[in-house]
């Protein structure tokens, strides 16, 4: 590939460009007549339509200006394109536009041209190679990973400091809570798919299975939180043996849509056996934790218990039970942390690990791969029962709403966009999937579909993953010996491509 | 008998618009190897589109069924297949040699946006339409009456797969596209424009998901935004237990799939035919992972 | 060294593996077609053909990748032990027959580091020291222990297979040599009795070759480790091992020691084409001589 310069001056292909945009045009066109141009609307005779053909135009139009910056970004116009692609985006933020739409689709497209153009100012060319731009990245990833290592025990005091603040009011712990919730169940499916490479579609099962054993023992039997957080904990377990043990043999991507029946199956179950699992009405009143079984956290206790505040002397206040779910959570979700931190250097993690890279080596070395996937499944949905046991009772009531494919395929998203693998790209991911949202709320309709948009993105831009870079778990010459070039910098001989052509497959 | 009849007959159409959307997994994995988790989204838009040009005829006062009805086919085919070869143009393309769940995460984000895309368009509310095509044809003295949409769905699915068959097994393109499945590099080589043929893939797939789409239109007389997550499912259990890669494969399967339903519901009632159905997916891929025609598959070494 | 395996010596009178008329069929194709032979323990057996002769997936049904369509396969250790390869599933044959292979494209765990690849090859020595994880996540000195060791005996395979320098790269990185010789030390560290090796010449250059002649003579001499070796460089071959099966079209057609082999006239036959038109359909060699007159008369 040759480098086109910035500055190097050369006759654009004016009548090429115009062409190629005006096919993107037609396409977007094609795209957009019926379903954006016609409306479908609710008359009081039946269905009738709107036209909205302005929002047709515009969209066709802005594809055809936006395909013809790409193009001279091509052609080495970068800085024209990024001051032009920078004020559209600016434009769409300003300035009032006739619809919603039109303005998200002129800041995204503007932002999206503008950083593409300034990538190519940056580097003097049009466009990196997947390989130098995945370089790139995973130089960066093991910034972040090297930097973990002090960041992780700051974030962490950090995290329990904050309750303690000003700061921390109602709405900032409860975004806190949904926040370690995923970056809990984040970090549990990253046992089964970041080590050990099986593509669970199903994880909100797990989920389902924990919040609906409390949920089900304390309705049932009276059984507190405290006991019920282990067992179910073992139940998700055992249904996560119970699954994986006949489809673990299969094949990737078999796999993975037989977890997601398995999820569904689950959920239709929730469903349609109302007399036991109250149906698609949920179970409510589901019991809050007590402080350890010692106080509750009541204002006025019941009989032969004990008040938390009056405990420890405090003034009464609901933000102590507020506080204490935050904190469970945090710890839940750290217990999570330091078993794949730790098991990774253990042979169990190591033996995940080499089945994902390759399985049939695996057990050309006399590793028993059911067991391995099985310990795998087994653990991260204990963990995931966890979570689910946690969730039940902090949200007091649950119903078999909160347990779709959609929370399966976001808290994958959350694996997968912060690199497989990755411990911090999880958190990262957390913040940017759960916390942007919730901090955009007003933005809540689009909220889903940026979310898809997003996956798509971060996949072409980064098929790996935001932060995914693996540190050998294991090292003969310490971090700074004589090897440490080799990991991440070692020249990729025509070995190395053979490798990467073996996971593709 | 007749309700039995009855039954066989809602199978058997239902089974043909199964099939038609697991014909476009079958296709897809045959030739790129991955699930195209989004083609189920195509299917409702496919649905939308016939819901969407329908409305657009009447209010241009074009009312006459025939017509209507043969508008409504290119229209949804037509448009849906542009959606077609966008997603897998945006989002499958660049990803042709990146690792396997690549693909897959990115065909998982492209569904999500989908769904929504068309929720914030059209609305979340289910979509009614009046019967366009009523009536029934009366048999055995009245003793079965099977409706013509039903007969209709059932004779151009056979229609459209002797066509289809034809177009895969006669012509040159089908052979570039079987060839490109047995080898894409080597098809390359040889002057495949592998790309094409992997768009062409993708817009047949859609064009006959949208068929499908329009049918359960027909049919049900209702839809929404959602109804291509399961439907989506369904087809794949179909496409996998025919033999993932088969096409007659993928009709076979889609047919079973839509009797086990109409039966199950006929007979056990609709609450659990869902399960029934995730059940033979989980079944089959547990004891016969490669389908009822799939050819039998040894891992390589 | 050459010269040795001109008398057939015996070095153990019971072989290592015998392997009885195995056949495996793949729908209408007989890939090894009743294929019986013995390797001994202490030796190195070479098993070559032209390609598509049945090699690998005879490898395979040795290391429990393929079941066998009929046949019997026994292997033997040295204090006795026998076990038959064909009844056990395939992750057994490395862990309790101590069986290893390489792989004809090779598979190393790229992504990770060369001294973790070595360590996942001791993966069942070592789940079993950590107390299948429990022992380990408390850090017990009981795994600690066992870990240090293993480290060791990786280090050892490292420095065999000159690789000691790069332990802590990616195996994805290394040249391919390299990579070849990590296959062969990572299948050593399993400790075996039986080694596997499909075409671990393949794409090296003839002084990589010369180094991986060494350290297969060193594996079977030192470490009295019985090695199985598929393998097209006739150079190689022809050193080093001590006896020789050749398969054509998936059948067993010679067996001896090297010399044996070269001048066999089977092998010979295999390896050059047929000498001449002996199996001409019978109607074409009716009237073969008459064509050839017209020809030369046309000429
Ligand atoms: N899994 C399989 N399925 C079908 N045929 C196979 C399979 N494995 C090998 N074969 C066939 O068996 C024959 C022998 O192959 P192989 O053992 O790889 O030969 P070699 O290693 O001697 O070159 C070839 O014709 C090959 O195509
Ligand atoms: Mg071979």
């Amino acid at each position: 590939m040759t480098a086109i310069s910035v500055s190097s001056p050369r006759a654009i292909a004016w009548p090429a460009i115009i062409k190629e945009a005006a096919l993107t045009a037609f396409v977007a066109l094609l795209l957009t007549v019926p379903l954006v141009g016609l409306r479908t609307v609710d008359r009081p005779t039946g269905l009738g339509l709107e036209t909205r053909w302005n929002e047709v135009v515009a969209a066709v139009g802005l594809v055809f200006l936006g395909r013809i910056g790409i193009c001279l970004i091509r052609e080495g116009q970068g800085v024209l394109v990024l001051v032009l692609a920078a004020a559209a985006a600016a434009a769409g933020f300003f300035i009032k536009m006739p619809t919603e739409a039109l303005r998200i689709i002129l800041i995204v497209g503007g932002a999206i041209i503008a950083i593409r153009a300034a990538m190519a100012v940056r580097t003097g060319r049009s466009k990196l190679s997947q390989a130098e731009r995945d370089k790139r990245m995973d130089r960066i990833a093991a910034k972040v990973q090297d930097a973990s290592r002090w960041l992780g025990p700051i974030g962490v005091v950090l995290a329990l400091a904050f309750p303690l603040t000003p700061l921390a009011d109602r709405q900032l712990l409860d975004i806190g809570i949904l926040l370690l919730t995923y970056v809990m169940l984040g970090w549990g499916l990253n046992i089964v798919v970041g080590l050990a490479g099986l593509l669970d579609l199903g994880y909100v099962a797990f989920y389902a299975v924990g919040a609906y054993s409390y949920a089900l023992l304390a309705h049932y039997f009276g059984l507190s939180f405290w006991l019920c957080l282990p067992l179910a904990g073992l139940l998700a377990a055992f249904s996560g043996v119970l699954l994986g043990f006949p489809v673990l043999r299969l094949r990737g991507d078999y796999f993975a849509i037989v977890t997601l029946g398995f999820g569904e199956i689950i959920r239709i179950i929730l469903v349609n056996w109302y007399q036991f699992t109250g149906g698609p009405n949920g179970i409510s009143g589901i019991p809050r934790p007590s402080f350890f079984g010692i106080a509750d956290f009541t204002r006025t206790p019941a009989e032969g218990t004990m008040a938390f505040h009056e405990m420890f002397g405090l003034e009464f206040s609901a933000l102590h039970r507020i506080i204490f779910l935050y904190y469970l959570i945090l710890v839940l979700a750290l217990v999570v942390n330091f078993f794949t931190l730790r098991v990774r250097k253990l042979p169990l993690g190591r033996a995940w690990e080499a089945l994902r890279e390759d399985d049939i080596a695996c057990a050309s070395l006399g590793i028993n791969r059911t067991n391995m996937k099985l310990a795998a499944f087994a653990i991260a949905a204990m963990f995931g029962g966890f979570a689910g046991s946690f969730f039940a009772t902090r949200q007091g009531f649950i119903s078999p709403e909160s347990f779709t494919f959609i929370e399966s395929a976001i808290i994958l998203a959350i694996v997968v966009l912060g690199g497989m693998g990755s411990q911090i790209g999880v958190v990262v991911a957390t913040l940017l999937v759960i916390g942007l949202p919730e901090a955009f709320r007003e933005l809540a309709d689009y909220r889903m579909l940026a979310f898809g948009m997003g996956m798509v993105l971060i996949m072409l831009w980064r098929p790996r993953g935001l932060l995914a870079h693996r540190d050998p778990t294991i090292l003969l010459y310490g971090r700074k010996g004589k090897g440490a070039g080799g990991p991440a910098a070692g020249t990729a001989a025509a070995g190395g491509e053979g490798i990467a052509g073996g996971r593709a497959k | 008998m007749d309700y039995f009849l009855q039954q066989l007959i809602n199978g058997l159409s239902l089974g043909a618009i199964y099939g038609l959307i697991a014909i476009g997994y079958t296709m897809v994995y045959g030739i790129i190897g991955m699930i195209n988790f989004a083609h189920g989204e195509i299917y409702m838009i496919g649905a939308f589109v016939a819901l969407i040009t329908f409305l657009a005829l009447g209010s241009l006062g074009i009312t006459w069924v025939p017509l209507a009805l043969l508008v409504m086919l290119a229209a949804s085919m037509l448009f849906t297949a542009v959606y077609g070869w966008t997603v897998e143009r945006i989002a499958y393309r660049p990803l042709r040699s990146s690792p396997r769940l690549a693909p897959l995460i990115s065909a998982i984000g492209m569904s999500i946006f989908l769904q929504n895309y068309v929720q914030i368009l059209q609305g979340a509310r289910s979509k009614p339409l009046q019967p366009i095509l009523t009536g029934n044809l009366t048999m055995m003295d009245g003793a079965v009456s099977v409706s013509y949409v039903r007969l209709a769905t059932i004779v151009i699915t056979v229609a459209l797969m002797y066509g289809f068959t034809q177009l895969i097994t006669r012509t040159e393109l089908g052979r570039a596209q079987r060839a490109c499945e047995q080898d894409k590099t080597m098809a390359g080589l040889l002057g495949v424009n592998v790309d094409r043929i992997i768009s062409l893939t993708f817009v047949m797939g859609a064009a006959l998901a949208a068929v499908a789409g329009m049918m359960v239109l027909l049919i049900y007389g209702v839809i929404d935004f959602y109804i291509g997550f399961l439907a989506g499912v369904k087809a794949f259990t179909a496409a996998v237990l025919g033999g993932i890669g088969s096409l007659p494969g993928a009709m076979l399967g889609g047919v079973v799939i839509g009797l086990i339903e109409a039966f199950w519901s006929g007979y056990m009632g609709s609450e659990w035919k869902d399960v029934a159905t995730f059940t033979i997916l989980v079944l089959v891929l547990i004891f016969r992972p490669t389908g009822l025609l799939g050819r039998p598959e040894i891992e390589k070494v | 060294m050459t010269d040795l395996s001109m008398t057939p010596t015996v070095k153990n009178d019971t072989p290592l593996l015998t392997v009885e008329h195995l056949t495996m069929r793949f729908g209408g194709l007989v890939a090894v077609n009743d294929v019986s032979f013995t390797a001994r323990n202490s030796e190195i057996t070479a098993i070559i053909g032209p390609n598509g002769a049945g090699k690998t997936t005879l490898f395979n049904c040795i290391t429990g990748f393929y079941s066998p369509t009929v046949g019997r396969m026994t292997l033997r250790h040295p204090d006795g032990k026998e076990f038959l390869l064909e009844r056990m599933p395939g992750y057994r044959i490395s862990q309790q027959a101590s069986v290893a292979r390489t792989f004809q494209n090779i598979r190393l765990f790229g992504g990770m580091s060369v001294l973790e690849n070595l360590m996942v090859a001791q993966h069942n020595k070592l789940i079993k020291a950590s107390g299948f994880s429990i022992a380990g996540l408390l850090g017990l000195p009981s795994y600690t222990n066992v870990e240090r060791e293993s480290v060791e005996l990786a280090k050892y395979w490292l420095d065999r297979v000159r690789l000691l320098e790069f332990a802590d790269w990616e195996a994805g990185n290394l040249p391919y040599g390299a990579q070849r010789r990590l296959e062969i030390a990572r299948a050593m560290c399993t400790e075996p009795v039986m080694l596997c090796l499909d075409e671990p010449a393949a794409g090296l250059n003839p002084r990589e070759s010369a180094d991986l002649a060494e350290i297969l003579t060193f594996i079977r001499d030192d470490h009295k480790t019985g090695v199985l070796l598929i393998e097209h460089d006739m150079s190689v071959v022809m050193t080093i091992s001590d006896h020789v099966v050749v398969l054509d079209y998936g059948r067993k057609i010679s067996d001896g020691d090297p010399h044996f082999v070269k001048n066999d006239p089977a092998v010979i036959r295999a390896y050059l084409g047929e000498e001449e038109g002996e199996e001409l359909p019978p109607e074409i060699a009716a009237d073969l001589p008459e064509v050839a007159k017209r020809a030369e008369e046309g000429a």
